[in-house]
């Protein structure tokens, strides 16, 4: 993966397939403490302890389309990779909540990336499903509800024109917050 | 056997209703972008990115994207199915872009299959 927002899509698609109704994802740079903390959680239907165990071996999966189970591997690999650390916590009907830390100045580590980009697609592609996404850069915090953007009458979150205004939106926003702007 | 209860039964009536409506006229066209690891990997998000782009410059209620995962061809991803009501769904391969912005003007829009980028018929 070349950028940590794909894994983090790719995370959260593992939660849409456990039939999750909203996914919380959370992106937190500490610059001072130097550390870059990922967590994304879901209330799908987890993963059972004997599985917890086992879900970072590339070759263990539910799937049955194929043998290798990747997603969560190279997700441990790449926080292990820049002195992080990462984990699995999960609890059967309640969901699952995958946590990956970094540091955040370690030249292993790729950058976050389009997030702006995986927010939008993950909301297009999945318009029953509601994500939360919290960005914290020292400490300012920045929130997108696609609960609270249900509420505005007369928006569609499957409509292509307000999907490119959110992924500006964001954008700049965190432009802002990263005191980029 | 366990007795079934209202709650499932409403379960299993949303659960149909999503599935069948391509079926009875909410969409026409469906659009599934495969975004398992291996899709996100190979640029999964950038072709669902410009797929949204065309999408935003047409004015069609009756186009339907979803994202699901993986289909277990895993060497062919980004993978692209095109399902038109009434014709058997198309699955395009090795996806970009460029590809997926001539997909959606002549499959999408004028019905010509891309048969150059397409993988299969399913």
């Amino acid at each position: 993966m070349r950028e940590i927002s794909l894994h983090i899509m790719d995370v959260a698609e593992n939660g849409i397939t456990a039939g999750a109704e909203c996914i919380n994802i959370i992106i937190d740079e500490e610059r001072i403490e130097n550390r870059l903390k990922i967590v994304i959680k879901d209330n799908g239907k987890g993963i059972s302890p004997d599985m917890v165990s086992r879900v970072t071996d590339p070759f263990v999966t539910t799937r049955t389309t194929r043998r290798v189970g990747l997603g969560l591997s190279l997700l441990k690999e790449a926080a292990k990779r820049c002195e992080g650390d990462f984990s699995v916590k999960s609890e059967t009907g309640k969901g699952t909540i995958v946590t990956a830390t970094f540091r955040l100045d370690h030249i292993d580590l790729a950058p976050i990336g389009d997030i702006a980009g995986t927010i939008t697609m993950l909301i297009a592609g999945n318009p029953d499903i509601d994500f939360v996404y919290d960005h914290v850069i020292d400490g300012t915090r920045f929130a997108i509800d696609t609960r609270e953007l249900r509420k505005e009458p007369g928006k569609s979150l499957t409509d292509p024109v307000l999907l490119f205004h959110l992924k500006k939106h964001i954008e700049n926003e965190l432009k802002k917050l990263s005191g980029n702007e | 056997m366990a007795k079934i209860s209202i709650e499932d039964l409403k379960r299993i009536k949303e659960k149909t209703s999503k599935e069948t409506s391509l079926r009875y006229g909410a969409a026409s066209i469906k659009i599934t972008v495969h975004m398992g690891t291996c899709g996100i990997a190979a640029g999964a998000r950038e072709v669902m990115n410009s797929l949204m782009e065309e999408l935003a410059q047409v004015d069609r209620k009756d186009i339907r994207v979803v994202a699901s995962g993986c289909m277990g061809l895993c060497s062919s991803e980004p993978n692209v199915t095109v399902e038109t009501e009434g014709e058997k769904p198309v699955v395009y391969q090795k996806m970009d872009s460029n590809r997926m912005r001539q997909v959606f003007k002549r499959h999408v829009l004028l019905g010509e299959v891309q048969t150059d980028f397409a993988l299969a018929r399913i």
